[in-house]
């Protein structure tokens, strides 16, 4: 395999390469400039007229954009903790022990990560009316762990079978109670894993559309509700900032995570959910 | 404390939330698909609403529409990933700034993904308007219709933007962590490159392409607010349609509903019997 590549074969890979990174940036630049136009008609290849208005707007205390933005970040980091906290002994379970029935187990726990949300939310739906908890931010944040949860056990499970017990068991048998063994032996040994999945947990509550469109019933207004509204509604320039807006945490966490992201971990089946 | 009970006490808070809200909210919406729900006074179960939808011709082509979109961005997105992949496991130019775009997109959402290429598929969008200063057209409506379109090219190209890296992703460290090894060895007894990867490295890397297209067929199968974006007005996304009957001031539409979600649900059970019968070895690695 190794040997000298011909020039053809290079340039080929070179001119691939060009088309893919044009390809892959292509749809967020028309957003990204709708943001400064004010005013962008057809046949015009860039606006005649550039304005901060739509980020004025966006900005503004009246808009209701930066109330999106926090009950958006509130929900996401709600939906989080409480995958972390429920996910944490889930995979604990599904890492360390062998037991009869884990297969179904596992496989019960994989099938959210699969049937999609419109299927079991309408069902969903008419259950929380009696409950109360139709239109209210809980009701939300308890939908979203449908699609959050299944992805945090998973990479817990994934922590937990490379993880020796004998620490905890030495701490223990030198007088630590079991709360102070957690917290000063399992926490650190599995930080790792909570910060990677509980990041990528919160991206997976942070892209739901339709769960949140049903469940919070108009009120609960996030911001890709947000977004949907105002593309759909041709308020092009408005849409371009709440976009750009939005994306802005996935990039923050792409960052903080770019090598966590290699495909190698289980992290990344997650985001066929994003 | 027998590790039974541990175990048990260990799974329960997880197994209770996903029994109640996931498969609790499938089995109220089977019921209700049957019109059956006792607790409002519903205790005749029918099957109305089946026969409602099965003899709708706008069930059906919404059914094959949303096959089509699922399977064409599907097939479509696999074989562009195996062939991102093959490109980027060799070392050149920019391969560091794909490899960033790829993880870029992975946390882009769709529905961002869907804006993007409305504004630049539509009739009065970013190509339109190249085509215009190329004199290729004159008005918008001479531009081909790519968005809200018959055959959902918009969707497919959207789904193609976000899946191509996320099976690209999966596949090229799947690659990675074969290594090249058992390509040299085909080809050190006589392969050609062709023959050693259709023969050697295809066997190699199917069983992650598989898994990785079963969750984006389920996926593409199931979405909502890509063809609320995108779509025609009809016939609409199974998803769409459902929604919009759910939310019909008609209540008695409801019921039709569920009995899609239904049609949804099992379609997508179908997608976990392929995974877990294919695709096993994967997850338990």
């Amino acid at each position: 395999m190794v040997g000298k590549e011909s020039f053809s074969v290079r340039s080929f890979r070179v001119l691939t390469g060009i088309v893919l990174i044009t390809w892959l940036i292509l749809p967020l630049i028309p957003l990204a400039i709708w943001s400064f136009a004010k005013g962008w008609f057809f046949p015009d290849l860039l606006p005649k007229r550039w304005s901060m208005q739509a980020w004025d707007y966006a900005l503004s205390d009246t808009a209701g954009v930066i109330d999106s933005l926090w009950l958006t970040i509130g929900i996401s980091l709600a939906a989080t903790a409480l995958s972390i906290l429920v996910g944490i002994p889930a995979g604990r379970a599904l890492g360390m022990y062998k037991f009869k029935g884990k297969e179904l187990v596992e496989l019960l726990i994989l099938a959210p990560t699969i049937v999609p949300g419109i299927a079991v939310v309408l069902g969903i739906h008419s259950v929380f009316i009696s409950m109360g908890l139709n239109n209210t931010v809980s009701g939300v944040i308890l939908v979203h762990l449908i699609p959050t949860l299944p992805y945090m056990v998973l990479v817990m499970s994934g922590i937990f079978a490379n993880y020796d017990p004998s620490f905890e068991a030495q701490a223990r048998s030198l007088g630590a109670s079991p709360i102070k063994t957690f917290w000063h032996v399992t926490l650190p040994a599995i930080m790792p894993g909570i910060i990677v999945g509980g990041l990528f947990a919160f991206l997976v509550s942070w892209s739901q559309y339709i769960l949140t469109l049903l469940i919070g019933g108009g009120r609960v207004v996030t911001l890709p509700l947000l977004l949907f509204n105002f593309a759909t509604s041709g308020r092009n320039d408005i849409t371009g900032a709440i976009g750009m807006i939005y994306i802005l945490p996935g990039i923050i966490i792409l960052l903080l995570t770019a090598k966590h992201l290699s495909g190698r971990s289980g992290a990344v089946g997650g985001f066929g959910q994003i | 404390m027998s590790d039974r009970l541990k175990i048990a006490l260990l799974l329960a808070p997880a197994l209770s939330i996903i029994g109640i809200l996931f498969f609790g909210g499938l089995l109220i919406g089977f019921m209700r698909s049957f019109n059956y729900m006792p607790v409002i006074g519903l205790t005749d179960p029918d099957l109305s609403a089946y026969a409602a939808v099965f003899t709708s011709k706008e069930f059906y082509l919404s059914f094959l529409l949303t096959f089509h979109i699922a399977f064409t961005s599907t097939v479509l997105s696999s074989i562009l990933a195996i062939g991102a992949a093959l490109l980027l496991r060799r070392t050149f130019i920019g391969r560091s700034l794909i490899n960033f775009l790829f993880q870029l997109n992975l946390t882009v959402p769709h529905l961002v993904g869907a804006i993007g290429m409305l504004y630049l598929f539509s009739q009065s969008g970013s190509f339109a308007r190249l085509g215009a200063e190329w004199n290729l057209i004159s008005k918008p409506s001479d531009f081909p219709a790519m968005v809200f379109d018959p055959y959902a090219i918009g969707i497919i190209l959207q789904y193609i933007w976000k899946e191509v890296p996320f099976i690209g992703v999966i596949i090229l460290a799947n690659m990675q962590s074969l290594g090249e090894d058992y390509e040299s060895v085909a080809r050190s007894l006589g392969a050609n490159k062709w023959q050693a990867f259709i023969h050697v490295l295809m066997p190699l890397i199917f069983p992650g392409v598989l898994s990785a297209s079963i969750i984006v067929f389920a996926f593409t199968f199931g979405a909502y607010e890509i063809p609320a974006i995108l779509g025609a007005s009809y016939p609409k996304a199974l998803p769409v349609l459902a929604y919009q009957k759910y939310t019909d001031v008609d209540l008695a539409a409801r019921p039709e509903a569920m009995a899609m979600a239904i049609v949804i649900a099992l379609l997508s059970a179908l997608m976990i019997y392929f995974y877990v019968r294919y695709t096993r070895r994967r997850i338990r690695s």
